[in-house]
């Protein structure tokens, strides 16, 4: 039977199929976080289990933690104790921590490909939405709640009906200054948050063939905005240089044995997708969100739609515009704005850095504006002390800060306050999401850059 | 964790109708820090329903005394965004066993499944009938009966089914959990791991 990439790996990994139910799928890799796993903690606790596969299982903090002074006791009490808790549990465990301070302490998505947890069929789970980045890599990979984390860590399994299959292709190559972000972005505006709801994803086409294994991270990072539970890339050359002698992929024979099984990790012609959407590359330009959900996106050249052009309810329209401060017909381009955040695991990586710095280089920060540097781990942090970049930014008067998720959910300090505009780089855009009352707007590195040193809205494209 | 099992609901409703509600507004995150599962009821939907100073917003439906109930009502895509099971928890916690909508995100509607909330999804057309019911009598009563997959308007008895796989009925039908599924399967469990290539 024709098969697509996602069946090859799910399928491989069903230990058994339940009539009329979910599916128990094994699985090999648990990524775990101080804010989705303490409660899961207690409940083995309370059950007498043991972590059945540590050796499988990661934790690393990334949710909770400042981002400046990290070498400090952490100031709140509340996110203190979280730390502490993972740090004791993993420790009661035998699983391996990566807690603040350690030289691979990083925002889960981005050290575990670092390091090479992530790899080709795999199946990979962790108690946050975005673990669909790990979909890059050719890897089954999706969020899941406290009470799967449980069932993780106690059976390595988790119970699921396999989700139906969609093929997003994007032909036709870019056009100067869109990114993957924006790639992402644009599908999201076509298919609505909800569109994906019930899927998982394959990306296929030129436009993915020629992204880098960050851009791919990106895009399958942004999956779960449309509602996917994940999406994927098929594995090739590229995913196989990146991944080679990394801390945790095979070595030797074993890499062998194991190329043996990724070469087989594509989808055959003519295997069935339930859904199937074809887009061209050339039509998409940067974007920008105007909205409270990650949806309403637009290219960053276009007006705020009417209500009237506009699907859904008019009243849910009207709603998010009302907290935006923003009015339909409005053009985007030159509204002023107050913070710019460049970080998270959908675009904290080296390369967004570079990005960010090909844009400010020889220009000065915007005094309206306050920027949030925040590298998605410490390898990313080394590597833009090691490339100079870190001179740019502080020659144009940007400083960094210290790895962690940061304002993507702002649940340390650093929370935009209300009322407030920031261009982020992040995936979410939520009433509160960026602090209580902050309005977000979703953007590529390169527009947040553009912001940064003009201090209001500006295509990218006019800098470059 | 096990819950109260669930079997027939006869209650009043609360009706939410906004579309795309998502997770970070039913518990935002700053209420994520606890490293134990309590008090999360009292701060479900927390931004909307309380200004910064903690006075109650009265026109969110939460402070509205006219509405309450075990079910809440919920619109299309319904606890979107972010997999935090402390949304499902909240919605628990604050009272409610039941949402209802015409469509929910895939890893919040699972959510609920695995915590003891029932999802029931119902087509659009019968969930405008229900918010314009509860709109001209706040008291209106539905029967949600999971045995038959049933959901009815007390007062007038128009109803529709639902679907629900007949594994995770079970288990909300005892209240059992997938953790005791698994535990005894273990030893399915243990060969496959024995033989997996990664
Ligand atoms: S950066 Fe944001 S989306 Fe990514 S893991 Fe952290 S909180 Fe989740």
């Amino acid at each position: 039977m024709k098969k697509t990439l996602f069946d090859k790996v799910w399928d491989s990994h069903v230990v058994k199929s339940i009539e009329d139910g979910p599916d128990v799928l094994f699985i090999d890799r648990h990524m775990v976080h101080e804010v989705t796993s303490p409660v899961a903690f207690l409940g083995l606790k309370k059950r007498g289990l043991p972590v059945l596969h540590p050796e499988r299982t990661f934790a690393t903090a990334d949710h909770n933690t400042p981002t400046v002074n990290q070498h400090l006791p952490v100031a709140d009490p509340l996110s203190r104790n979280q730390l502490k808790a993972l740090e004791e549990n993993a420790k009661n465990h035998g699983i391996s921590y990566w807690g603040l301070g350690h030289k691979k302490n990083g925002i889960v998505h981005v050290v575990g490909p670092e390091y090479g947890i992530t790899q080709p069929g795999a199946t990979i789970v962790c108690g946050d939405s975005h673990t669909s980045t790990h979909g890059a890599f050719g890897a089954i990979a999706f969020g899941i709640g406290t009470s799967e984390v449980e069932m993780v860590l106690s059976t390595q399994c988790i119970m699921q009906p396999k989700p139906k299959k969609m093929l997003i292709t994007i032909n036709g190559k870019l056009n100067k200054g869109v990114t993957p972000k924006d790639v992402a972005l644009f599908i999201i505006s076509k298919l609505t948050t909800s569109g994906a709801t019930g899927y998982f994803v394959e990306y296929a086409g030129e436009v993915f063939k020629h992204l880098t294994m960050e851009g791919r991270m990106t895009v399958c990072n942004l999956s779960i905005e449309m509602g996917a539970r994940g999406g994927m890339i098929a594995p090739d050359e590229k995913t196989f240089e990146y991944i080679k002698n990394r801390e945790f992929t095979p070595k030797a024979k074993a890499w062998d044995k194991a190329m043996t099984y990724w070469k087989t990790l594509y989808t055959d012609e003519g295997a069935d997708f339930d859904t199937e959407l074809i887009f061209d590359g050339s039509e998409i330009d940067p974007m920008i969100t105007f909205g409270t959900n990650p949806g309403m996106g637009m290219s960053i050249t276009k007006a705020i739609p009417n209500t009237k052009d506009i699907k859904g309810g008019a009243a849910t329209y009207a709603k998010s515009l009302a907290y935006m401060g923003f009015s339909e017909g409005e053009s985007m381009i030159g509204k002023s704005i107050d913070y710019v955040f460049i970080g998270s695991c959908t675009n904290g990586r080296i390369e967004d850095f570079r990005a960010f710095t090909s844009i400010i280089k020889g220009h000065k920060r915007a005094s309206n504006v306050t920027a949030w540097l925040v590298p998605g781990s410490h390898k990313v942090l080394d590597a833009i002390k090691e490339e100079g970049l870190l001179e740019i930014l502080e020659n144009a008067e940007f400083q960094l800060r210290e790895p962690g998720c940061s304002a993507c959910l702002a649940m340390n300090d650093d929370k935009i306050p209300a009322g407030k505009y920031a261009v982020s780089t992040s995936n979410r855009n939520f009433e509160g999401r960026q602090g209580p009352g902050s309005r977000t707007l979703l953007a590529s590195p390169l527009v947040a850059a553009a912001a940064a040193i003009t201090g209001k809205i500006t295509d990218p494209r006019t800098l470059i | 964790m096990a819950y109260d099992s669930f079997y027939i609901l006869k209650s009043s409703v609360v009706p939410l109708p906004i579309e795309n509600v998502d997770t970070d507004q039913i518990i935002p995150a700053r209420f994520l820090k606890a490293t134990e599962r309590k008090g999360f009821g009292d701060n479900l939907f927390r931004d909307w329903r309380y200004n910064q100073d903690n006075s109650p917003k009265l026109d969110f439906v939460l402070n509205n005394p006219t509405y309450s109930g075990k079910i809440l009502i919920g619109e299309h895509n319904f606890g979107s965004g972010s997999s935090r099971e402390h949304a499902a928890w909240a919605v628990y916690d604050y009272g409610f066993r039941c949402v209802v909508s015409s469509f929910f995100a895939d890893i919040f509607k699972n959510n609920c499944l695995n915590v003891g909330v029932l999802p029931v999804q119902i087509s659009p057309d019968f969930l405008k009938i229900i918010f314009k019911t509860v709109k001209k009598n706040p008291k209106t009563e539905l029967i949600v009966n999971l045995p038959n997959q049933k959901i009815t308007i007390s007062s007038s008895g128009r109803s529709e089914s639902f679907d629900i796989n007949s594994y995770k009925k079970e288990n909300m039908l005892n209240g059992y959990d997938d953790i005791d599924y698994l535990n005894n399967i273990k030893d399915d469990i243990s060969n496959f791991a024995a033989n997996t290539p990664l």
